[in-house]
Order: structure tokens, then sequence, then C-alpha cells
């Protein structure tokens, strides 16, 4: 069966004013191709400037594409026009890191799940209102909820209610962008559980985008690393937490700080910082920062390469292409 | 054996509001000794950041604030604000989240430190300049005396945190108190900065008084930490002993939440309810409306005891304990 979603080969570059009057282009998302099977987790990692949310808005369609293409249900997304594209935006909906941006603040919280159900002509009229209040309980809100404004909820609340309005449309993919980075960790705990559930028995799948490895770790089946708007590597939750392949995967999971006083950080794991994406560096995006850099490194930009049947990483030195796509 | 470089007794902070008094830190008592990182955890409005700002004397002149802290045995509270100046900066500094609110936009960083160690010591431009590239150098700045001269926004986050970092250090403080560190910077950045903070604390014997809401920080570089929850300090442990047998259901519970590729997806520990109101009468323990081991002596307040090396101010635990002398 094929992926739910498929995006090949994705390009994104941003136009940002340089000088007076000229302008220079930053390589937001350059050449990425990932899938997400339905049902599934796929958490997206990557520290800040990766590409991480540019490659989430332009999976939900609000960011147009320079090139490469994203195919939903086989479908290639930015082709489709009027009734297919909202039966797009009714199957994938976004879940962002501040539920304030998608909650009207005067509007009862009823009434914007309501909206969601309106919208995408959910069930029949007399029916929503009852949906509304199945929602708010599939998040773990009592019904009282819905006459509440946003500010009258606490923040873990607030994401709850974001995750019903996501939720309204009947959705097969969500795309969740930081959803728990402002949360708490007791409250974090709560919205996490959530995303289980709804995994398990919703069979909803995610792209969970987030900085905070650990979230990732507990939370995906599969995981996808970004460096500089390319992908590092994408594996199996294990093999990217135990066996590495990417010598920036490597840094990164060396450098998460384990709540276990048993297991310090003995060795800083990669100095330096992310380059500029302004002006990212040739060849491979890692090279200036990489312990394992080879000449190659600096003029050959590497594709993913699978390193076993669960892994793939884009790196020359730790999987080298075999001889059929050997780059030139 | 001398006495600790910071110690804090019965430390309380309320600030005056329509609703009442808000009653933000409540009796907390803490040391910190030369050479030592002790953590202060908690989540947000716990009071953590609260108690640093009232020990550095840089909370608003309503705030009532009652008890003791006394560095290397001068009493910090209710000092006169001209002596403060001379402290802070000296005897006594402070890194915060973001580094761009402790740096002038419009100042070369470099001058900026140099200007730290020329407020408190009686040094040449030359020496102060010569000093300072020498602390950039230190804190790891690459090409420090060409560096000196650039404005704060030259520097990546990661390098502007370094930056006060060395300022905060110019003039070899007794301690230092960091408020969430590295809670705006990227993993691999957080784990050189948590690297360098440590490994400074050692070679000077700086006593650290860090705070943060991210236990894997904690576990990372703490020697102790204490825990607080609404304003008050529920416990107090080696860090090992924190995290190995934590005493306080609140800190279970936190512990509890933490996502981990161990924990079962959907399984992690929820705190029923919500953190009281602060402007309430609240006369016992604070976690009592949320705590699975609630007794009925908790709506008064229980005094701390000690449990091996933990401090722990729970009713349940102390019932638990076997009385000293009845034993066989």
């Amino acid at each position: 069966m094929s992926a739910l979603l498929q995006v090949e080969g994705l390009v994104k570059t941003f136009s940002v004013p340089a000088g007076l009057v000229g302008s220079r282009s930053v390589s937001a998302v350059a050449g990425v191709s990932l899938h997400v099977d339905r049902a599934e987790v796929l958490g997206l990692v990557g520290e800040s400037g990766s590409g991480k949310t540019t490659l989430g808005r332009c999976v939900l369609g609000m960011t147009p594409v320079d090139g490469g293409s994203i195919t939903f249900d086989g479908a290639e997304v930015t082709a489709l026009r009027g009734r297919r594209r909202a039966e797009f935006r009714r199957r994938v909906q976004p879940v962002f890191q501040d539920p304030y941006a998608s909650l009207d603040p005067r509007w009862r919280v009823g009434r914007s799940i309501r909206e969601a159900l309106d919208a995408h002509r959910t069930g029949t009229r007399a029916n929503r209102h009852q949906r509304v209040l199945d929602l708010l309980d599939r998040v773990g809100l009592s019904p009282s909820y819905a006459e509440r404004l946003p500010r009258q909820l606490s923040g873990g609340q607030r994401q709850r209610v974001g995750v019903a309005a996501a939720l309204a449309s009947g959705p097969d993919l969500i795309v969740a962008d930081e959803p728990v980075s402002a949360l708490d960790v007791s409250v974090q705990a709560q919205v996490l559980n959530l995303f289980a559930d709804l995994q398990r028995d919703l069979g909803v799948a995610v792209l969970f985008i987030a900085h905070d490895l650990a979230v990732v770790e507990h939370l995906s089946q599969r995981v996808a690393v970004m460096y500089l708007g390319r992908i590092a590597e994408v594996a199996s939750t294990r093999d990217i937490f135990a066996g590495p392949s990417h010598p920036y995967t490597r840094a990164l999971v060396a450098a998460i700080p384990h709540p276990d006083p048993e297991h310090r950080i003995d060795v800083v794991p990669l100095s330096g910082e992310i380059p500029s994406p302004l002006d990212p560096p040739a060849g491979c995006r890692f090279h200036p920062r990489c312990p394992l850099v080879t000449d190659i490194c600096h003029t050959v930009r590497p594709d993913l390469e699978p390193v076993s049947s669960t892994q793939l990483a884009a790196c020359l030195v730790t999987a080298p292409p075999t001889p059929a796509h050997a780059p030139h | 054996m001398t006495g600790p470089v910071l110690a804090v007794q019965d430390l309380r902070v309320g600030f005056a509001t329509p609703q009442g008094l808000v009653s933000a830190v409540d009796g907390v008592s803490l040391t910190v000794g030369a050479g030592e990182v002790v953590g202060l955890v908690g989540e947000s409005g716990c009071g953590k950041s609260t108690l640093a700002n009232a020990v550095l004397g840089l909370l608003p002149a309503a705030a009532q604030v009652s008890g003791a802290a006394q560095l290397d045995g001068e009493q910090l509270l209710g000092l006169e604000e001209s002596r403060l100046r001379r402290l802070r900066g000296d005897r006594i500094s402070m890194v915060f989240q973001d580094p761009s609110t402790s740096l002038d936009p419009t100042f070369a960083v470099g001058e900026q430190v140099a200007e730290t160690i020329r407020a408190h010591r009686r040094v040449s431009r030359a020496d102060a300049r010569a000093q300072a590239v020498r602390l950039m150098s230190e804190v790891g700045i690459p090409d420090a005396a060409r560096r000196y001269g650039d404005a704060p926004h030259r520097f990546s986050g990661g390098m502007r945190q370094r930056i006060v970092i060395a300022a905060a250090l110019a003039n070899q403080p007794a301690m230092l108190i960091a408020d969430e560190p590295t809670t705006a910077l990227d993993v691999t950045i957080q784990a050189q900065i948590l690297s360098l903070i440590a490994g400074l604390c050692r070679d000077r014997g700086t006593a650290v008084l860090l705070i943060t809401h991210d236990l894997g920080v904690v576990a990372q570089i703490c020697d102790r930490v204490g825990v607080m929850y609404a304003g008050q300090l529920v416990e107090e442990a080696p860090v090992r002993r924190l995290f190995a047998q934590p005493q306080h259901p609140y800190t279970r519970a936190l512990l509890g939440a933490l996502p981990t590729a161990d924990a079962r997806p959907g399984g992690l520990t929820v705190i029923p309810g919500q953190v009281p109101d602060l402007s309430g009468p609240l006369p016992g323990c604070r976690f009592l409306d949320r705590c699975p081991q609630a007794r009925p002596e908790c709506p008064t307040r229980p005094d701390p005891v000690t449990v091996g090396d933990t401090r722990v101010a729970c009713w349940d635990v102390s019932a638990r304990l076997v009385p000293e002398g009845s034993q066989p």
C-alpha cells in the first residue's frame, strides 16, 4: 500500500531583502524526500533554521512550493483545486505551538470547534452540538468547557481544544508543529498522552515536528532528522537513538540532556553552530562542523542512501552511495 | 569548614494585587557552597525566578520580601541600591534566559565585558580590554581579539550567551545565578553552554544557583537540587538521590511525566487538577488538592524532615518515618 503522504525532492526558497534594492535567497528546504504511513507518527526533528517548520507549512498547503512534489493518498497536492482541495484540507489538519493562534479569543470554545464542523459540513446541523461535546470528551475536557473562552483555559487545556478543533473534520493526518514546547512538563504529559491515544484509537497519522528529542523518541515510530534544509537521516526511532548513522544525528543524540545523573554528557558532541541558510555550505551542508569530513564532502551533495532496511542516511562517509547511484 | 556562599533562610515574597496578596515564595531555605552547582527546578509560576530576583535585589519596590539571603554572611535583603549595585557584577552575577536583554545592542560586546570590569575595579582601559579578550576567548568566542569590537547582533544566540557569561565572570564572583541560561538555545549549543558553566564553576570554585524547568539540565550539571511547587520548596536532595529515590509526591509525579523511550506512549503520569491560586489563603501544603497521598494533616504546613540525605516537606513521608528510638 502506498504511503499516506509522500514528499519528493521538495524545494522552498525564500527571498529576503538585502541592501537598498537587492534581495538574497534563503534555501529553507533544499530537496527533501520523506513519507508518512497511515496511522504512523513520524517525528521531524532539527534545530533552529533546519527548515522543519517550512516543510510542515508546505505539506499543509500554507506555503507554495518551488519544486518537487507532495502527494497525499495518491493525489498531487499542489494540483488540487475546488472540491478536491477542500477535501484535502479536511483530511490534513494543523496543530500549532500556540493554540491562541488557532482559537478566536472572543469565541467560546464550543463555537470554535463547531465552526470547524460547519466548515467541513461534517454530520447534520442537529447532531453537530453533540459532536462538539464528543470531541471535548475525546480530548479529556468536560462538556462545561464548551461555554468557556480561551483566556479562561490553562495552556494545556487550550492545546487540547486546539487538538479537538483539528479532529473535528475527521482528518487522516495531523501536522503538529511544536505542539508541546510551550507547556510545562506535567501539562505536556497530558497532550503527549492525547496524541498517543489519537493514533491508537482513531488511526490518525501525525507528522510531529519538534526540537525536543525526548518527546519525539517517546511518541514516534520513525524519525527524520533535518539539518539546514536537508534530511540528514530517516530511520526507525530505535535506529536513530540506538544506532544513528549520520554524524549530525550522532551529535544530536549525544547532546540530549537525559534526566538521569548516571548518564551525563562527558564530551561536548559538536562544536560550532549551524551556518546561515542565506549562505549554505557547498557539498554536504554539515561538512564545516563534521568530525568525519573528507575532501569529497566539500563538493559532493550526499543523497539519502540505505544503511539498513529501516535506516537511510545522507552521508558520503557513513552511508556511501551504492555504485549505481554514485554521483559523478 | 567555611560556611555556604549563599544562604537563603525562610524567604517569603508577596505581591499585593487587587485580588489579594499573592504569595509567590513561601518560606524557602537553601544554601549553595563554593564550587557547587545547585539546581532549583519547578514549573511556570512556582516562584523559582522570583526567588532569584529577590536574592539579587531585582524585584519591584512593591514586592513584600521577608526572611534572609546572605552572601558570604552579608544580608542582601533590604540592602541599599548603591551597595547592591557594587555587589552585582562583582561578588554576585547573573545570567538570564535571553542574552539580548543583558547586552546593549549599540555597544561592542568586548567593551561591555571591559566595562563590567572597570565598573568594579581600578584598571586601565588597556588592561580591561586585555582581560575582556582573555575572558571572551575562555568562554569559547573564536578569534576574540578581532570580534571585540563587533555589536551583539553580529553574534548568534549561543555566542551572545557566551559573552554574557564572560561578563558575569569578569570579576571572579563568588556566586553566579543562572536563570534558564540555555532554554532559548538549540540542544547542541545547550550542551556546549552547560559544559562551559560546569567547567568554570569547577575551575574557579564559583557557587552556582541554576534555575530551570528542565530536569534533564538538572541531571546533567547539578550537584544538589531543590524542587519548588507553588512557591514552596517541597524537596531538596543530592542530584542522584533525587532522581533515584524521589520522596515528595510532586517530585515523583514530575519525574513520571517525563517522556522517555521506556514509558509507554499514552502512559505518562498526569497530575490531576491545577496549581492553586496563590492569592487565596494557603496555610498548608500547596500540593494538597492534587496529591494522591493527601492526609488529614495536609491543610497544615508540613515541617521538612530528613530522609537519608533528602530534605522533604510532606506529611505522608513524615508519617512513614520510623520514630527515632523506637527501633529495637
